[in-house]
């Protein structure tokens, strides 16, 4: 039977292993070789438009690469799917703006930080995110705007 | 209770109550706001409402650890807390950052990185209130006679949450490297550290509450919590599946995080066993359904619904819906709002000297709170699926599909109707047991 000393060893050699594996998977993971964010394509404005983004909360309606709340849609695409006059209006609504009966909060953002915000948005929508890119697009052989409620 | 200085744990659990009930109100504000009555927009947006209530949960959960560890650690270590006017003075910190923080959400003071919503500057103030915690918890088990497996857990849990706070507060300018460290926390938190304040907590009741001997207890709390690091550790995977980082995490997150629900099994099957095996029976039978509770419902909150999306081929549609709340409540509810409710059931008649064991108001709460939780669940199940069938498969439109799946909020705002009545009839019952007092202390 097990005893509690053996039952202690198994806890301390476990994580120990676990974690020493888990250090060494982060740092290959985040070597220049891994990457596929295009991380030398963060610009100063990609980066100012990341602090809005944080600054804001805007994940907190949002989800951007799935994470965030799940109040409004997901924005990891949306330059795509929108275009950049779209967004750029929206953002700099001084009104709630509500297409389809939720309001977003009306930021009125300068056109400097649309301007970055859409290039933060443009940079995320460029990363290589091992598929979920792809769900985030229309999948489906109907067209997104036919469906009727 | 054994020790005055253990009447500390006392404001805890009161703090912890009163930001329950903000966060249940935020809770309600956002249901009605998915039904369309969004009247609050102007003061309370979606984005105010949901930082509250998660914010407010965390806080009320590391109040309720708190006020287990002031305590538990006196009792098991057998002497008084180390310094009881320091322990007061890192209540009301807490109390004041909390509140501050919680104030400036409602004016767009914050960062917007769900659960570490709080500012850099705050960040600090709670570091050093930690620090503080720490020190007097490690100074009292120094200082006392006993040593226990059970007290190092607990302390080895809190200082593990105080470190993995810290990876919270590096700043990048890529969003991939912010999320990938921000599991750091979140995810080390839930399915590491807090998994060891939980089994602290878990062996110190199931110790007092069956009278099975304290080393068998100790010895499976060390295979518990092994369990949790063996599998939670290379877990974090299940986060980096779609946030931008290498395939590497598909594998190895995908097996790991399968094998995190036996943990959670582990520690049902362990108070379920210690219970049958013990033979003294403590009256307080409501601590006894609240511990037992926690044990089963984190196992299926925690282990089953988190199976239930943690493979990389599901977790690639349900990612970012519906789904992930419906897990997130039960997981959140079973663990850590369950094992904190059960620790101040079991706490409250040896602060106050009422023994009010078995009472039908006691149990209406326990009853209520967790039908109706149950319920909030299966809305946010049946929600999300269905979101995730229109949404990520037929490819509708973000907007069209929660229109389409409004009806289920209404499911929610009931099963939230019922948690809070089990809830505020809880808090009564927390009222009426009345002030710690040192009569109440029995050698
Ligand atoms: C008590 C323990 C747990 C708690 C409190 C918990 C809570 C949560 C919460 C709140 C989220 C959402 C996080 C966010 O988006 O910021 C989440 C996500 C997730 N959890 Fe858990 N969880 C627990 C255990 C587990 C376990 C054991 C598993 C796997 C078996 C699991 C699998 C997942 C997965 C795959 C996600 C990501 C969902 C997505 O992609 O949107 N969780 N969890
Ligand atoms: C009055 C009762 C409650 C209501 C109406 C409610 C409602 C909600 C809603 C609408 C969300 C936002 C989902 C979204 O992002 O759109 C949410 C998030 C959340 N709530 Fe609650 N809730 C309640 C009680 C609780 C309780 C008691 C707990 C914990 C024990 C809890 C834990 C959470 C967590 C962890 C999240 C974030 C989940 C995630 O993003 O996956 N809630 N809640
Ligand atoms: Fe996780």
């Amino acid at each position: 039977m097990l005893s509690k000393k053996q039952a202690k060893t198994f806890f301390i050699a476990g994580s120990l292993v676990t974690f020493f594996i888990f250090i060494g998977l982060t740092i290959f993971s985040l070597s220049k070789s891994q990457d596929q964010s295009n991380s030398d394509k963060i610009t100063e404005s990609v980066a100012h438009g990341k602090h809005l983004w944080e600054k804001n909360n805007c994940m907190g309606c949002h989800t951007l690469m799935g994470e965030g709340a799940y109040y409004a849609p997901e924005l990891t695409n949306v330059i795509k799917r929108r275009g950049e006059v779209y967004v750029k209006t929206l953002l700099k609504m001084k009104t709630p703006w509500a297409p389809r009966g939720r309001k977003m909060v009306a930021y009125g953002f300068s056109d400097e930080e649309a301007n970055d915000l859409i290039a933060f948005l443009k940079w995320v929508g460029e990363i290589n995110l091992n598929g979920f890119e792809k769900v985030d697009r229309t999948v489906s052989p109907l067209p997104k705007d036919k469906m009727k409620n | 209770m054994k020790y005055k200085s253990q009447k500390v744990a006392y404001w805890f659990f009161a703090l912890s109550m009163l930001l329950l009930v903000l966060q249940l109100t935020y809770g309600f504000i956002m249901g009605f706001a998915r039904l369309g009555y969004d009247g609050l927009h102007n003061i309370i947006p979606f984005n105010t409402a949901h930082t509250v209530h998660i914010n407010t949960l965390v806080v009320w959960l590391l109040s309720g650890f708190m006020g287990a560890a002031y305590y538990i650690i006196p009792e098991e270590s057998e002497s008084e807390l180390w310094s009881v006017k320091l322990a007061y003075v890192q209540l009301i910190s807490l109390a004041v950052v909390g509140v501050a923080a919680l104030l400036g959400y409602h004016f767009n003071i914050w960062e917007g990185r769900k659960f570490l919503e709080i500012p850099r500057e705050l960040d600090w103030l709670v570091a050093i209130n930690v620090i503080l915690f720490l020190v007097i918890l490690l100074m009292t088990i120094i200082k006392g006679k006993k040593k226990t497996t059970t007290s190092w857990v607990l302390f080895g849990g809190l200082l593990g949450a105080a470190l993995f706070y810290l990876p919270g507060m590096i700043s990048f300018d890529s969003q991939v490297l912010d999320s990938f460290f921000r599991w750091w926390v979140v995810h080390l938190w839930v399915e590491g550290v807090w998994e060891l304040i939980m089994g602290g907590i878990l062996s110190f009741l199931l110790i007092k509450l069956t009278g099975v001997d304290r080393e068998v207890i100790e010895k499976w709390l060390y295979v518990v919590i092994g369990l949790t690091f063996l599998s939670g550790i290379l877990g974090t995977g299940h986060h980096y599946y779609y946030i931008g980082v290498n395939k590497i995490w598909l594998i190895v997150g995908g097996i790991f995080s399968a094998m995190e629900p036996l943990a959670f099994l582990a520690m049902a099957l362990w108070a379920v066993n210690m219970y049958r095996k013990g033979e003294k029976k403590h009256p307080n039978t409501l601590a006894l359904y609240w511990t037992l509770g926690a044990a089963i419902v984190s196992f299926l909150g925690a282990g089953v619904l988190g199976l239930a999306h943690t493979l990389p081929q599901t977790n690639l549609y349900t990612h970012g819906t519906l789904v992930t709340a419906m897990h997130g409540h039960l997981a959140f509810w079973g663990a850590y709002a369950m094992i904190v409710l059960a620790m101040i059931t079991y706490a409250l008649p040896n602060l106050t000297g009422r023994k009010l064991y078995d009472h039908p108001r006691g149990r209406a709460a326990f009853w209520l709170s967790n039908i109706g939780m149950f319920t909030m669940v299966a809305a946010f199940a049946a929600a999300g699926v269905a979101q995730v069938y229109l949404e990520r498969i037929l490819g509708y439109e973000f907007g069209d599909v929660q229109n389409k799946i409004q009806v289920h909020f209404w499911v929610l705002i009931m099963g939230a109707t019922i948690l809070t009545t089990g809830l505020i009839l809880y808090i009564i019952d927390f009222i009426k047991y009345g002030l710690p007092n040192d009569e109440a202390v029995t050698k």
